[in-house]
């Protein structure tokens, strides 16, 4: 096992937790979120647009901590820095 | 596989490069422009309408209304032509990804870091016009002197989670398509794409938004002496 094959082992396995961890906490909040909203909704129909332009934005900024990570797994797998600079000192 | 359309080059010379971000950027813009010269020529006000005036007018007083609904009280057309115009760019970049060969230029962490540095740039710009310099600054250190370093961090943040947002949903979408397209080549990638544009559309109007909200929290009027004033013109207006 080189440097380089523990960085690859590594990258793979740290970027399936971050995403299955990102996608548990964002998942549960978006539900929670969307539960409210539509009661909100079916208590009172006339502010509906307001409750719904409210939660969509709600929603963004609930769900961008899951793209953050899904971020994160992308530049492991496929823009590794320290795989890049293993590599480029041929090791 | 490519992540971002910067890596994907058209034409070099020299040093000189020209990659698809840029490429597709400068066509959205130029759609853009002569889409809306050539629409808005003719322009009449006596009643009978061009489709294309029609088409321009429902645009704009929609952006206007949803403008009016978070400036509650305040004029909304000096925001109008900048955020009208992150809206329109983005769902534009967007919604043409249905075009094969064209690569979203908002699938870039560069274009995404532009538009986040503009809106960045543009919420002081439109809080000193309003308040004055001393007046706008002031608002950092509201409602105490201890908070201004949690602003200050606060406006920073926020503009690196506006460029990851629309960056990680676009890219998001294309890594998938490509995942996809390896996988399961005819059915899958097709619903994925349909369900893009879903998500081209909604980031556009997010994105917009969210701009809008950050504007109108700088020209908002704070002070004790208005507060009560703005409750009371609210409660009217309901």
């Amino acid at each position: 096992m080189t440097g380089l094959d523990w960085i690859g082992i590594v990258s793979i396995i740290m970027a399936s937790v971050a995403v299955s961890i990102g996608s548990i906490g964002p998942a549960l909040a978006e539900g929670r979120a969307i539960v409210q909203g539509l009661a909100s909704i079916a208590q009172q129909p006339d502010e509906a647009n307001v409750i719904s332009r409210t939660l969509f934005i709600g929603l963004a900024i609930i769900e961008s901590s899951g793209i953050y990570c899904f971020v994160i797994a992308i530049v492991l797998i496929f823009a590794n820095p320290f795989w890049n600079t293993m590599v480029a000192a041929g090791r | 596989m490519e992540i971002t359309p910067d890596q994907l080059i058209y034409w070099r010379w020299g040093p000189v490069t020209v990659n698809a971000t840029l490429v597709w950027t400068w066509a959205v813009m130029a759609l853009l422009v002569i889409g809306s010269w050539a629409l808005s020529r003719g322009l009449r006000t006596d009643g009978t309408l061009t489709r294309g005036q029609n088409l321009l007018e429902a645009v704009v007083s929609l952006i206007l209304d949803q403008i009016r609904a978070v400036l509650d009280g305040q004029r909304p057309q000096p925001v109008l032509p900048f955020v009208g115009t992150l809206f329109l760019f983005i769902l534009v970049a967007n919604v043409l990804s249905i075009l094969p060969g064209y690569v979203a230029p908002t699938s870039s962490l560069s274009t995404t870091a532009a538009l986040a540095i503009s809106v960045f740039v543009a919420v002081p710009v439109f809080g000193i016009r309003r308040h004055g310099l001393a007046g706008y600054l002031k608002q950092y250190a509201q409602p105490s002197i201890f908070v201004l370093p949690f602003n200050v961090l606060g406006e920073l943040s926020r503009t690196l989670a506006l460029a990851l947002r629309l960056f990680g949903n676009m890219m998001s979408g294309s890594v998938m398509a490509a995942l996809l397209l390896s996988l399961a080549p005819l059915f899958f990638p097709a619903i994925m794409q349909a369900f893009g544009l879903v998500i081209g559309v909604l980031q556009a109007y997010i994105f917009a938004m969210l701009a809008m909200i950050y504007i109108a929290s700088a020209i908002r009027v704070q002070d004790a002496m208005a507060a009560p004033r703005e409750r009371e013109s609210e409660g009217r207006s309901l």
